[in-house]
């Protein structure tokens, strides 16, 4: 594992690169192509969201970014590691070390309160659990749900929960924050609060943020915008000024 | 690793009490139900050998005909007569006792109350062959036995229908058409494994029985009581091999008599009830089963919410080896929890019922650790091995799982 947790990186490397990266389902007749060789670099303090319609392979790139998933062919680096040579484990290590998730569904553990819901990293970190409960106390005040702490996601609201979501995505200062449609489930007003959230978190922790949206109204948050069609990066722009 | 897996496990149980409480109340059903069934049917098999233990041990019964029961052949198969008695006592050793026994069913009278019975004639061997106790009274004396004197020993169940609370020795029974004194009052010693009273008799000398009752020299049945470390099965070729000589069977016909011991009895006996426990075991098994299935189906229809949530530990930077050792800890915490609960239940509705049915509560270790360890296998195979499915997945398809 030393290869995952090799640090420092020099500064010239990038957080993310992807080379040629490929993806293909099925095999066969039934083989569908993803990615069709992607190129992506991704620089520290970034906030990337990445655009596109249904099937263009954005949910597929966000994955082999998130390492839950590992690309068909080319390379993708993360801090310069070789993450297409990384097992199952030492993906799962990266995750737990490097990377925060976001998702559109939340995916809160039911019946369990919002403190123990942002514990859960840490605990797989082995923290101890004084240590634990500090830092989920914290990651929750920096979401605005300090008064929360012992509510379980039934009952709290849609906004509430994608804020306990990113509380334990955050908990454990990750270097990458990833966000796969983290206001679709959510109205307008919640989606631009969650938004500025993720803009306060990337700017005053520096994390970088990676998101998957289909709103061109939350793709206006982000730094830059990728967009993808049919498996490749169609355009990568700049937004001139942020919001 | 190892306990936050733990704590991990545990808050998953209080998270899904109901599931947890359906899973546990399965295998307690399971456990307790085949737990009860066997011990009260290995209590019921211990009654009944200590029943047949009341008939007295080593003993030996020879009767006319070939075979016992129903269909028995007479014809053609004499009676004994009680010399045959005193030649057994002369030529065959290591023998507690040997008593000849005549019967007849009659109705005796006391004052105004009568009473139907049976009533056995034999000699003073017939207490130690029966393992009779005096519990009032005298046994015959050699001149009562050889002078055919109107004496008899009856059973408590007699006393009770023509006595009452009053102590019979000494006063006078009415049978048939002569008087009779009543020397000594047996101990009772309840029913007989067939249900039959034993108490219900009355023993007069054999001598008495055949002059005033039967008319005949016949004896019906011969009871032999073997020592203790005898070799019974040498004893009974012994008597056999006696019997034919003085009954002059030629070598080629078959047997006219027939001998069986009580160990003989007991093993059918003990194998009936024995039979009866297997039955119940197996109904009980039939609930262990159904209990197994009850669990099954609480773990298969969790299986989707638990497969999002492994999908949500395995983003998050969870080990598929610490997913499933949560889920393991899981498992075997329900299976205990459900087979200690079990099997407490068990112990207390088997005390409870022994009681209740007068048997004897026996402990059996090995059906107690037997059902318990099938509904943990149960509880940990439909617990674990869907969740080890789930956590070799991807986490991005367990986390899409419908």
């Amino acid at each position: 594992m030393n290869t995952v947790t090799a640090d420092p990186v020099a500064d010239d490397v990038p957080l993310i690169e992807f080379c040629d990266v490929t993806k293909t389902y099925g095999q066969g007749e039934a083989a569908f192509q993803a990615l069709r060789g992607v190129d992506l670099r991704i620089d520290v303090g970034d906030f990337v969201a990445v655009m596109g319609p249904s099937g263009s392979g954005k949910s597929t790139a966000m994955n082999i970014l998130g390492c839950l998933d590992s690309p068909s062919s080319g390379a993708y680096r993360f801090r310069g590691v070789h993450v297409e040579r990384l097992s199952r484990n030492q993906r799962a290590l990266l995750r737990r070390h490097y990377l925060g998730f976001v998702f559109q569904g939340f995916n809160l553990l039911a019946r369990t309160s919002a403190l123990e819901n942002v514990e859960l990293p840490l605990l797989y970190r082995g923290e101890a659990r004084a240590v634990r409960h500090a830092k989920a106390r914290e990651a929750l005040a920096a979401v605005g749900l300090d008064r929360w702490e012992k509510h379980t996601p039934a009952e709290l609201s849609g906004g509430q929960q994608q804020r306990v979501a990113i509380a334990r995505a955050i908990v454990t200062h990750p270097t990458l924050l990833l966000a796969d449609e983290p206001t679709g489930n959510l109205d307008s007003q919640r989606s631009h609060e969650i938004m500025e959230l993720l803009v306060d978190l990337n700017r005053k922790r520096g994390i970088t943020v990676l998101m998957v949206t289909h709103e061109p109204d939350m793709a206006q948050y982000a730094q830059r915008v990728v967009h993808f069609v049919d498996g490749r990066v169609a355009t990568d722009r700049r937004n001139e000024e942020r919001h | 690793m190892f306990w936050s897996s733990v704590l991990l496990a545990l808050r998953a149980i209080r998270r899904n009490l109901l599931r947890s409480f359906l899973t546990i109340l399965g295998i307690v059903i399971g456990v307790g139900a085949v737990i009860t069934m066997v011990t009260l049917g290995n209590g019921a098999t211990q009654a009944v050998s200590e029943q047949i233990a009341s008939l007295g041990s080593n003993l030996v019964i020879i009767r006319p005909g070939k075979r016992l029961g129903p269909g028995r052949d007479e014809a053609g198969s004499p009676n004994f007569k009680a010399a045959d008695a005193d030649a057994i006592v002369a030529q065959i050793s290591a023998l507690n006792a040997v008593a000849p026994v005549a019967s007849k069913s009659v109705t005796v009278v006391y004052t105004a109350k009568n009473w139907s019975t049976t009533i056995t004639g034999s000699t003073d061997a017939y207490f130690t062959t029966g393992n009779w106790r005096l519990a009032a009274g005298r046994l015959f004396t050699d001149a009562e036995q050889r002078a055919g004197k109107a004496v008899c020993v009856i059973g408590a169940t007699v006393r009770k229908e023509l006595f009452g609370e009053q102590m019979p020795v000494g006063d006078q029974l009415r049978i048939k058409n002569f008087a009779c004194e009543v020397i000594g009052l047996l101990q009772s010693k309840g029913q007989s494994t067939m249900g039959m009273d034993q108490d219900d008799t009355i023993v007069m000398p054999l001598r008495t029985l055949q002059r005033r009752l039967t008319g005949t020299q016949d004896v019906n049945t011969l009871m032999v009581s073997v020592q203790d470390g005898a070799n019974t099965d040498r004893i009974m070729a012994d008597l056999r091999l006696l019997m034919r000589e003085r009954r002059k069977i030629a070598a080629n016909e078959d047997d006219n008599f027939s001998i069986l011991d009580t160990r003989q009895i007991a093993d059918a006996m003990t194998g009936t009830t024995k039979v009866l426990t297997m039955l119940l075991g197996a109904v009980a098994a039939v609930s262990l089963l159904v209990g197994g299935i009850g669990i099954m189906n609480i773990m298969l229809v969790s299986v989707t919410e638990r497969t999002r949530e492994i999908g949500i530990r395995l983003a998050i930077g969870a080990l598929e080896r610490e997913v499933l050792l949560q889920f393991l800890i899981e498992a075997v915490a329900l299976a205990a929890l459900g087979g200690i609960v079990g099997i407490t239940l068990a112990t207390l509705a088997s005390v409870g019922l022994a009681a209740l049915m007068q048997v004897p509560y026996v402990f059996d270790p090995s059906i107690n650790l037997l059902s318990f360890l099938f509904s943990a296998a149960i509880g940990v195979i439909f617990g674990y091995f869907p969740a080890r499915r789930a956590a070799q997945l991807d986490p991005i398809e367990a986390l899409r799982h419908e």
